[in-house]
């Protein structure tokens, strides 16, 4: 977004970044009540970063991201009725699965164009939507996975009612992943990344070898998406078709769309605007969210992104 | 003399139209090499198949005696086969230490590299410092692309193309819409390249053509028309006819 | 097997009045319209609302449903959608998928969450041995329309003036407007077309598919399958994608579990959108 500075300066901290952060670690010590929608809102601003890795710095418009969120999660919960209750151990395995994914559908995600790759995208998720509910026998199905047992965490803190180990599991996680998706956007890599978003052509003529890179931030990105899928299932012991369904890929993009892709923290921003709106709204009736969501949409295609966020910006 | 880069009867067609025909054509190692030809002649789409942009439709492509023809663009590249493009492809928003950057990491191989940051102000990578030097863009390098002066900007199309160590340097019209107060500087830095670098020069200006070309060949309606030295190509009644006589400088 | 084969082509035929609309302004005018299927399900609700509360005759809740779905189209067309030819494919995603939102959630709200059906007039239902096959009535009644519209839309397509006006525009509209063709009205003219089409399917399928609001999302895939597959140079190439599409899924359900049948169509998705992006029927370039 601050496209005008330049990298250098782009990468170094600022206070605001870390205030953001001691902030959303000090609700931590909030009184119970809230930890359930802050886990929720991490568990959103890593989905939506795991996107804004594709979308902001590679240019790669997905809508089925849902489909390594969904691995993730089923993932996440087999290794925890099947394997182990440890939660970091099904973390991982999570995190690797949903990457081997991404770096196998990134072959049929790399051809054609923008309107091939949407549709490409989206049929992925629906393939794996499909698969999970012929294998009921495994997933559960229309029913869902369930009884999943989570053991604690580090094999000392269980996961409470009210969500504050859920919220510092998460929180800890979006944490770490994003510091190294930060690290990763202003390396060497990240910059070849911004070349190939910008102009393809010119990318190659400058000998970067623009398909290698798309497969790596495509299979970083499915990792990150498999790591928020694989929270999800785990903080709330419970996994449905609905982690692969349409409706995740369009709510992560909006997400992202409302934070505004490109500079990291737009995933962040966007998920608690995002969540904390849906949890308001939905309050009264839930079509009041949905119409809003979409009258916001309709707007802000219609202004334009970029004007509407300088307008926000003054 | 032996070519560094040869196409053996390279042909493109876009649906109804020849744009390259039958093209056979050698460049040698070190050489001045200039390519004129009217307007829609096929002169960008010659350097697209040599650099891998589009694909011919029959033909091959020989980099230094290899066979590259199904290359993709950025194997040509690290191979040495650089071109400028006749339109600005330059990214508006990044500096151009920023794009330098991009050139010579991809020429170290770290590319790849998402541990190391981009280098900081104090210590911008020798290579890109020298680049930037050698092409009169050491006080802009921290600039946005988008602010430079047009004649800056076509200088670093040439200067990004250069950081790629180039062994065959592909420009197409470099100086093309340059002012005439930014052309020198360009010109300068053309007639500066290294003499191991053999260079193909696209060019409409006639008094850029022959003062930098030892040699010159003249495309036609997408195939070779004529070939030679400056003088024998000048005094060519034929080239004369087809293509100095229509509203060239020359 | 004949039986699974005819569904198959009835269900396909609906299908294609359902999406031809979006074949046209995805296909050729090249905009990413995830909301069609709203215009099909506005058609569906005019019929269940028409039938229901009124008692209109079937028959004649056809055309009204047809011209409901236009009109709707034409109005967002003029202010809406017009605004939104030149941006990138991201932002007409979001602003479909938008319109998306705010359909389903005020046909929700105000209607109903719940499925809704019709009961057809009486001599449109039941089965009747036709050459050794069972076929369903309606279903016979849905092929005869359905490629009665066809063969008309490929007609009109190809033949008449505005045909080859719409062709011109979508081949380089700034062309188009210096040869006169008024290319704004020409584009919105087509888009009502088109929604109507949608809501004529949304009218025709709503006793096959059932209408409920969560429907534009529902066939929202199966559009842009039909679209994908079909091709982008011309109607006929759609139509033999909706017909294959709808065998497929008719049959891959029967034969196969309903889920494996679904896998099975996204598959070949897939499939042709790698291998084949220019669509399975497309003439290659
Ligand atoms: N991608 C393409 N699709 C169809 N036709 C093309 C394409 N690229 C070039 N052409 C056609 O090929 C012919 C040669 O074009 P080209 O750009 O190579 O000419 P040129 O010699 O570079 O012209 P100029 O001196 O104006 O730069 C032209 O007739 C052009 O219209
Ligand atoms: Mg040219």
């Amino acid at each position: 977004m601050s496209a005008n500075a330049s990298l250098v300066r782009r990468a170094r901290w600022r206070w605001p970044e870390a205030l953001v952060w001691v902030i959303a670690f000090g609700l931590l010590f909030l009184p119970p009540g809230k930890h359930l929608l802050l886990n929720e809102i991490a568990i959103l601003a890593l989905f939506a970063l795991s996107l804004d890795l594709i979308l902001g710095y590679a240019g790669i418009i997905s809508l089925g991201h849902a489909a390594f969120f969904g691995l993730g999660a089923y993932a996440a919960g087999l290794m925890c009725k099947h394997v182990t209750p440890d939660p970091l151990a099904g973390l991982v395995v999570a995190t690797l699965l949903a990457a081997m994914m991404g770096l196998l559908t990134s072959l049929l995600v790399l051809r054609g164009s923008d309107l091939t790759r949407l549709m490409v995208t989206l049929g992925v998720a629906l393939v794996l939507h499909e698969i999970a509910n012929a294998l009921s026998r495994w997933t559960g199905g229309a029913d869902g996975l369930q009884g999943m047992v989570v053991g604690p965490l580090l094999g000392r803190f269980d996961f409470d009612l009210y969500g504050r180990t859920a919220y510092a599991y998460s929180l800890t996680a979006l944490f770490i992943l994003f510091l190294a998706a930060r690290r990763i956007v202003h390396s060497l890599f990240g910059l070849s990344l911004m070349a190939i978003r910008r102009n393809r052509l010119r990318a190659a003529a400058l000998g970067v070898p623009v398909n290698r890179r798309l497969v790596a931030v495509y299979a970083l990105s499915a990792a990150y998406a498999g790591a928020a899928g694989a929270l999800l299932a785990q903080t709330t012991a419970y996994v449905s078709l609905e982690v692969l369904e349409f409706g995740r890929s369009a709510d992560v993009l909006l997400a992202l769309i409302i934070g505004g892709a490109g500079w990291l923290y737009g995933g962040l921003a966007g998920a608690v605007i995002f969540k904390v709106l849906q949890d308001t709204l939905s309050a009264g009736a839930p079509q009041f969210w949905m119409f809003w969501m979409g009258l916001f949409l309709v707007v802000l295609a219609l202004v334009g992104r970029d004007r509407l966020f300088r307008l926000v910006r003054r | 003399m032996s070519a560094v880069l040869e196409t053996l009867g390279l042909g493109k067609r876009f649906g109804g139209i020849v744009a390259t025909d039958n093209v056979s054509f050698r460049l040698e190692r070190g050489a001045r090499h200039a390519l004129i030809g009217p307007n829609g002649a096929g002169k960008t789409t010659f350097v697209n198949l040599l650099t891998g942009v589009l694909p011919p439709s029959s033909g091959r492509v020989l980099l230094a005696g290899e066979d590259i023809t199904r290359l993709k663009p950025e194997a040509r590249v690290r191979r040495g086969l650089v071109r400028t493009f006749q339109i600005n492809q330059l990214f508006a928003d990044l500096t151009p230490l920023e794009t330098l950057s991009i050139a010579v990491d991809e020429r170290l191989g770290q590319g790849a590299d998402w541990r190391r940051r981009v280098g900081a102000h104090a210590d911008v990578p020798r290579e890109v410092a020298a680049v930037a030097e050698r092409f009169g863009l050491s006080d802009v390098l921290d600039a946005r692309t988008d602010t430079l002066p047009y004649g800056k900007q076509r200088l670093l199309e040439i200067a990004v193309a250069f950081a790629c160590a180039p062994q065959v340097l592909l420009l197409d019209e470099p100086a093309a819409g340059v002012p005439e107060s930014e052309r020198r500087g360009i010109l300068e830095a053309i007639a500066a390249l290294p003499s191991e670098v053999a260079v193909l020069l696209i060019e409409h200006d006639m008094d850029l053509v022959f003062h930098f070309a030892t040699r010159i060949s003249v495309l036609v309606d997408g195939a070779l028309f004529a070939e030679g030295d400056p003088a024998t190509i000048a005094a060519d009644p034929k080239v004369r006819a087809v293509y100095l006589g229509e509203g060239g400088h020359g | 097997m004949a039986t699974i084969l005819f569904d198959g082509v009835a269900y396909g035929m609906l299908l294609f009045v359902l999406a031809c609309g979006l074949a046209v302004t995805l296909g050729l005018m090249n905009f990413v319209n995830l909301a069609h299927g709203a215009f099909a399900m506005a058609g569906g609700y005019v019929v269940v609302i028409l039938m229901d509360r009124w008692g209109v005759p079937f028959l004649a809740c056809l055309p009204a449903a047809f011209i409901v779905a236009a009109m709707l189209g034409l109005l967002l067309e003029r202010t809406l959608y017009r605004h939104m030819y030149s941006r990138t494919h991201l932002d007409q995603v979001l602003f479909s998928i938008g319109l998306v939102f705010i359909a389903v959630a005020a046909t929700d709200y105000f209607l109903g969450s719940s499925q809704r059906n019709i009961t057809l007039p009486s001599w449109l239902q039941g089965r009747k041995e036709i050459l050794g096959v069972n076929v369903g009535i309606y279903r016979s009644f849905i092929i005869v329309l359905c490629g009665a519209l066809a063969l008309g839309l490929q007609l009109g397509l190809m033949r008449t003036r505005f045909g080859s006006r719409l062709r011109a525009a979508v081949d380089d509209a700034r062309v188009a407007r210096g040869l006169g063709i008024p290319v704004g009205k020409v584009f919105a003219v087509t888009f009502a077309v088109g929604s109507g089409l949608a809501g004529l399917g949304g009218a025709l399928g709503t006793e096959l598919l059932g209408i409920d609001p969560q429907f534009p999302l529902r066939f929202m895939i199966y559009f842009l399958i039909v679209v994908a597959v079909g091709g982008t140079s011309g109607i006929m190439g759609p139509f033999l994608a909706s017909l294959l599409l709808g065998v497929a899924d008719v049959a891959g359900k029967y034969y196969l579990s309903s889920a494996l049948g679904g896998f099975v169509i996204y598959v070949v998705l897939i499939a042709v959108l790698v291998f084949r992006p220019h669509g399975l029927f497309a003439r290659s370039r």
